[in-house]
């Protein structure tokens, strides 16, 4: 390559090889990574947790721990070699010339300063007077949209919400109008609505600012949307490079294949197939491996593939796959899916909730969490719970739960009997009958037992058994879960993410029970780990005819796992529905936005509905249908006015709106064409 | 392999976690390993082990009985009385090293009272919160604000001066001072899911405190522990020095000082500075260990 042409890169990245030292050992974590980011594009580095990801980004600025180490290659930032700048170019370099963004906002920001100060302390660094810094930090905020900025400069962090949060970071890292802006997991933990706001905000700003922009990710949605090139990294190399899009929707490394086939994509639902895994498991840190990294979990793999690095090669134009066998994946994608053992008929009704509402006082403030839901749930059913965070989810399932008790008035009915509001006024029965399966496995399990303590505890308190009876049921249900019988005399942090949910899934069914509450189940998973979780939890539901309720931000795995939908906004039912209805259609605008919203991995519809502020505070709730304040359908006058009731609008669909379905189905067929 | 179909392979017990297993297990001996290589706990371990050998061989290692009154009064350090004579003519290397016997013995009682009273207490504060955490909140931190030697005073006048009234009145001393750590450490443990869990499948307040929060939080209790043996080493000593402490002619380090520090001004400093160096050595000996021992539990 010639000087000019890498004086041309945003970042280039030469053969990069990082190792971290651990207790004396060198273990490689980046095994020579290249790629190149062009002037004002957006390239995304997308792989599961441990891949190398972060640390690329982070060897780039020679930002990495104290115990890691560039072992070879280069980086170039504009065509300078940073791996090999001394301290005080370094500096400046990252002063004036790069920015960083983190996952999570509150982090980056300093809770005891304003939000005002701390960004203008971002242009005082770069020489700016007092009073200019404090103009320019305005013009800053109001950049990343924030429309009264004069009031925000005057918050503190925690008085923002976790987008308002991200942007007056994202205003701090464009201070020194960077040439390459680095985005870690920007838009991880925050909403779908925000999420998408936050995503379009990059969007803008990439093409004032012609800053480049690498964009790590795990979500393969934030990605496609963000991002003009994606490149797919596995154990420290990179697999597969090319168009974001078209790396998607035709992907060459079988890698890519399996990470793609693993997503509950395209409305799949449990009763129709099952999803695919990628065998084995991701390699731990350190582990040797075989020429080609990905050689153990391939199907296509052979001899050469242990002992011959893959070269690059081409297989569609703009496209780099490493891989022996690129002529042979045609064959992976074109696999059949697994089908699933088809629909299971719903049972009789197992809990039935009436007019449940759950207020808490706050500073001498009523907040409405839950009001007045309405909702029934069958045997072997899942119902879905949807909405932004704030919507009264998660306050819905406790109280099913018993965590805190509902408020007076409403009813909760197991099998007919009402049942007490907190779980230890509960018989052991109802206590039995209702489970959870908490999103982290990590809080979930405690940590100083074995896995068999835990289930043994668990069987002896919900199921009654003990001696050898437990350990015959021990025995089932640790088949049940797929874990090994070595398995259970580790300790949880013995066992890895998937293992450990597995674990904590067991746990939820020791006693048989009824209904179980999957709480963000997958979420703290990668995505090969999660479709196995999510066969799991159907395989179970279909063999114990449990119920579930499944409360997840991924309205894939809503879609994959559920039977029924309930969507929740500010604590009220906006709409529910057979999964298959509520997802095709006519939507309740709200649930329309939230679909709209989610960044898909097969693209997005050409028209997407954007949600314009931030879900209203629960102590002061909008009049009318609580939804007219950000509706994009809102109808003036009349749902300011009066709060819509929840109606059947066809077979099986209640819907909380004035519009009419058949108008609905008009707009949404209009907006969509 | 040339059949290919992804879908067959549903992950049979995934093996990875073999490697993991063997990693955290020497985790646990790297911690052990950081622990006798950090310098804090090798010299104060040593100084400790000395002690502690001291404590029990005393008879064996003393060049004379620490009680006879064999020699000369105020004989200087040097020739046959090593650290020389006190005023009624004892050996007091003999007393120093016998000395440390009773300190030995009381220091960790009070700790294991303290230690054990304060965890209970800030379990029940943290755990249950509420009035609870209130109520005993307050009287702990009114405890709190009392001088110590005054309250130790008159505590010990009104039961009567005995090593068994002083290891209870500083292992009650100690009491809010470690109920206010552990209680620190339950709220932050509390949060955790599994307790929901735990409530979730019926269990009492009593199983989910002491079975699944306790083994978890016993880092910060150990060192709490450990800082307390040294805190009633000098609490003890003191206790002795100001004379309600342990009753003399037992060879207690701060009796020694107290016995004889006024004439210190007279040039017989050595009856005062050989106790007290020891005190100090052995305080500080215990504080080196736990620092070493937070030290690698916060790695």
């Amino acid at each position: 390559m010639s000087a000019t042409e890498a004086r041309t890169a945003a970042l280039k990245v030469e053969d990069l090889e990082v190792a971290y030292d651990v207790r004396g050992v060198l273990r490689p974590v980046l095994r020579g990574v290249s790629f190149e980011i062009r002037p004002g594009e957006a390239y995304g580095l997308v792989g599961e947790s441990g891949c190398g990801k972060s640390t690329t980004a982070y060897a780039a600025v020679r930002y990495l721990p104290g115990n890691g180490h560039i072992t070879a290659g280069r980086a170039l930032i504009g065509g300078d070699d940073v791996t090999a700048m001394g301290a005080e170019d370094l500096r400046a370099l990252r002063a004036s010339r790069i920015s960083m963004v983190y996952q999570d906002p509150g982090q980056s920001l300093n809770p005891t300063i304003k939000v005002g100060k701390q960004v203008a302390e971002a242009f005082a660094v770069l020489g700016a007077s007092k009073e200019e810094a404090r103009e320019r930090a305005i013009e800053a905020l109001r950049r990343v949209r924030i429309a009264d900025a004069e009031r925000v400069m005057e918050r503190y962090p925690y008085q923002l919400s976790g987008g308002m949060q991200q942007r007056a970071v994202i205003a701090m890292a464009l201070a020194c109008d960077p040439q390459l802006l680095i985005l870690d997991e920007p838009t991880t933990g925050l909403d779908a609505t925000v999420e998408a706001e936050v995503l379009d905000l990059v969007a803008n700003l990439r093409d004032e600012t012609g800053a480049a922009i690498l964009l790590i990710a795990h979500n393969l949605g934030v990605v496609r949307r963000t991002c003009d090139r994606v490149g797919i990294m596995y154990a420290g190399r990179i697999v597969e490079e090319g168009i974001a899009g078209e790396v998607f929707d035709d992907p060459q490394h079988p890698y890519t294949v399996g990470l793609l086939r693993c997503l509950p994509r395209r409305g799949a639902a449990k009763s129709e197939r099952r999803l695919d895994t990628i065998p084995g498991s991701l390699p731990l840190i350190g582990t040797p491996l075989p020429a080609c990294v990905f050689e153990d979990r391939c199907a296509l793999a052979s001899a050469e593939c242990r002992t011959a690095l893959p070269t690059a090669s081409h297989p569609r134009p703009d496209r780099t796959v490493f891989c022996h066998h690129v002529d042979r994946v045609a064959e992976l994608v074109a696999a059949p899916v697994t089908a699933a053992a088809g629909e299971v008929a719903p049972g009789e009704v197992v809990l039935q909730l009436e007019d449940v509402s759950k207020t808490f006082r706050q500073g001498g403030h009523e907040v409405r969490a839950l009001v007045g839901v309405d909702l029934e749930l069958r045997a072997g059913e899942t119902l879905g719970l949807v909405g932004e965070s704030g919507s009264g989810k998660t306050t819905l399932a406790k109280a099913i739960l018993g965590i805190h008790a509902a408020d007076q008035g409403g009813v909760i009915r197991l099998d007919g009997e009402t049942l007490a509001g907190l779980t230890t006024q509960r018989s052991a029965d109802a206590r039995r009958a209702i489970q959870i399966i908490f999103q982290n496995p990590d809080s979930a399990l405690n940590r100083s037992k074995t896995v068999r303590s835990i289930l043994s505890r668990a069987l002896s308190k919900l199921a009654g058994l003990s001696g050898q009876a437990a350990d015959d049921r021990l025995e089932k249900i640790r088949e049940e879960v797929v874990l090994s019988p070595r398995h259970l005399d580790l300790k949880p942090r013995q066992l890895s993410g998937g293992l450990k949910q597995r674990v904590a899934i067991g746990n939820a069914f020791a006693g048989d029970p009824r209904i179980v509450v999957c709480d963000e189940p997958t979420s703290a998973l990668d995505v090969s780990v999660q479709a196995a979780i999510l066969n799991l939890l159907a395989d179970l539901q279909r063999d114990e005819q449990a119920s579930y309720i499944v409360i997840s931000h991924d309205l894939g795995v809503v879609r994959y796992l559920s039977d029924r939908i309930a969507v929740l906004y500010l604590g009220r039912l906006m709409e529910v529905g057979d999964a298959a209805t509520v997802f095709a259609g006519p939507h309740h605008p709200y649930t329309e936005a939230l679909l709209s919203a989610v960044p898909s991995v097969d693209g997005d519809p050409p028209a997407r509905i954007r949600l314009e502020g931030e879900v209203p505070s629960a102590i002061d709730v909008p009049s009318g249908c609580v939804f007219h304040t950000r509706c994009p359908r809102a109808i003036q006058g009349t749902c300011e006015a009066s709060e819509p009731p929840l109606v059947e609008v066809e077979a099986g669909h209640m819907m909380r709106c004035h519009i009419p379905i058949d108008e609905l189905r008009r707009l949404q067929a209009t907006d969509a064409g | 392999m040339s059949a290919v179909d992804p879908t067959a392979f549903e992950p049979p017990a995934p093996l990875e976690d073999a490697g993991a297993a063997a990693d955290r297990r020497s985790a646990r001996r790297e911690k052990l390993r950081l622990f006798v290589r950090n310098p804090s706990a090798i010299i104060g371990g040593a100084i400790l082990i000395f002690w502690i050998i001291c404590a029990i061989f005393g008879d064996v290692i003393a060049p004379y009985s620490p009680f006879a009154t064999d020699f000369d009064g105020h004989v200087p350090p040097g020739g046959t009385n090593i650290l020389g004579t006190d005023q009624l003519g004892r050996d007091v290397l003999s007393r120093v090293i016998i000395g440390s016997r009773d300190v030995l013995i009381a220091a960790p009682i009070c700790a294991i009272i303290g230690v054990g009273l304060g965890t209970l207490l800030g379990m029940l504060m943290g755990y249950y919160r509420g009035w609870l955490d209130d109520t005993l909140g307050r009287v702990i931190e009114a405890f709190l604000a009392l001088p110590v030697p005054l309250v130790a005073l008159l505590a010990l006048a009104a039961l009567g001066s005995s090593t068994t009234t002083v290891v209870l009145t500083v292992g009650i001393f100690f009491t809010p001072i470690v109920a206010r750590t552990v209680r620190a450490a339950v709220l932050a443990e509390r949060e955790n899911d599994y307790v929901q869990a735990a409530k979730l499948r019926g269990e009492n307040g009593l199983y989910i405190m002491f079975r699944e929060i306790l083994p978890n939080i016993t880092g910060p209790i150990v060192v709490e522990f450990t800082v307390r043996i040294g805190y009633a080493v000098f609490t003890i000593a003191f206790l002795s020095f100001l004379g309600v402490g342990i009753q003399p002619p037992t060879p207690d380090w701060g009796l020694m000082v107290s016995e004889e520090y006024a004439l210190i001004i007279g040039g017989y400093w050595w009856v005062t500075v050989f106790p007290a160096l020891a005190i100090a050595s052995l305080v500080i000996a215990v504080n080196l260990v736990a620092d070493a021992m937070q030290e690698v539990n916060e790695r």
